[in-house]
């Protein structure tokens, strides 16, 4: 108990390289949690998880329904991944995972962030990934603060009490 | 579990500090207990205290997203009126328990 006292963490920096519906909303709701707690929050977001970053594609994020084994149908079977090839149906899994998350008051991404931001979460893009697909800063969110590199993400992320998490 | 005496009145409180009976609550409490948290109720924060007992009476599970639609205050003025807690701090004030949510 004493080393939970004498270590709190007092500050997370979290990256989002992914940008799938649900790796995207892992990610926002450790960072949403922390900043409520009072935790200073860093979120980086590098290769597909811009996506959740980009004003055009943020809040139309999807889950895959196909390779996902962990994917099931309303009922508890398994869902076939056959079925998961079919045109329309990873759009509508997607919608039906928006719509329960938002029954748990978990909001649309961009709206997420503004929430995070609320908070004094400050959001930045990997400088790599943003030019490799050609990104414009306009494309992205006006909550990104800057479009950085890796030793700069390191820089943000140091700190005592100090923890960096991967999504 | 423990008892503490808030304005003069003793009151059940569990490890973390929240009212294990929220009908012990009054708004003289709220003040004592605003001030561990280092905080000087005016009365906009009244307004979402009363709001949060008020939704928590109903069974509501509370949200910070949810008191940001209140009309009462946008989450940033939360934050501002709950530094460093904004749903955990205003509801161990507000007198009911220790928020479930995860957001």
């Amino acid at each position: 108990m004493a080393e939970k006292i004498d270590h709190p963490v007092k500050k997370v920096a979290i990256i989002i390289a992914k940008g799938s519906l649900e790796d995207v909303y892992a990610g926002l709701i450790m960072a949403n949690g922390a900043v409520m707690e009072g935790i200073e929050c860093k979120l980086f977001f590098t290769f597909f998880g811009l996506d959740a970053i980009t004003k055009k594609r943020q809040n139309k994020l999807k889950t895959a329904t196909v390779g996902n084994p962990a994917m099931r149908m309303p009922g508890g079977l398994p869902f076939p991944t056959l079925l998961g090839i079919l045109p329309g149906v990873e759009a509508g899994v997607s919608a039906m995972m928006k719509q329960q998350m938002l029954a748990l008051d978990v909001p649309p991404v961009d709206e997420f962030l503004d929430i995070i931001v609320a908070g004094e979460g400050e959001i930045y893009a990997c400088k790599m990934a943003f030019e490799m697909f050609k990104l414009k800063r306009e494309d992205l969110s006006d909550h990104v603060i800057d479009v950085i590199t890796v030793g700069k993400f390191y820089e943000l992320a140091a700190g005592e009490g100090s923890h960096i998490i991967f999504t | 579990m423990a008892t503490k005496t808030y304005a003069g009145i003793n009151v059940d409180v569990t490890d973390e500090g929240y009212l294990t009976n929220p009908a012990q609550w009054t708004k003289e409490i709220a003040h004592e207990i605003a001030r561990e948290e280092g905080i000087n109720l005016t009365e906009k924060h009244i307004q979402v205290l009363e709001y949060l007992r008020d939704q928590y009476l109903k069974g509501t599970t509370l949200t910070i997203r949810g008191v940001g639609k209140s009309g009462i205050t946008d989450i940033k003025g939360l934050y501002e009126l709950f530094p460093g807690g904004p749903l955990k701090k205003s509801s161990r004030i507000a007198g009911i328990p220790k928020p479930t949510s995860c957001v």
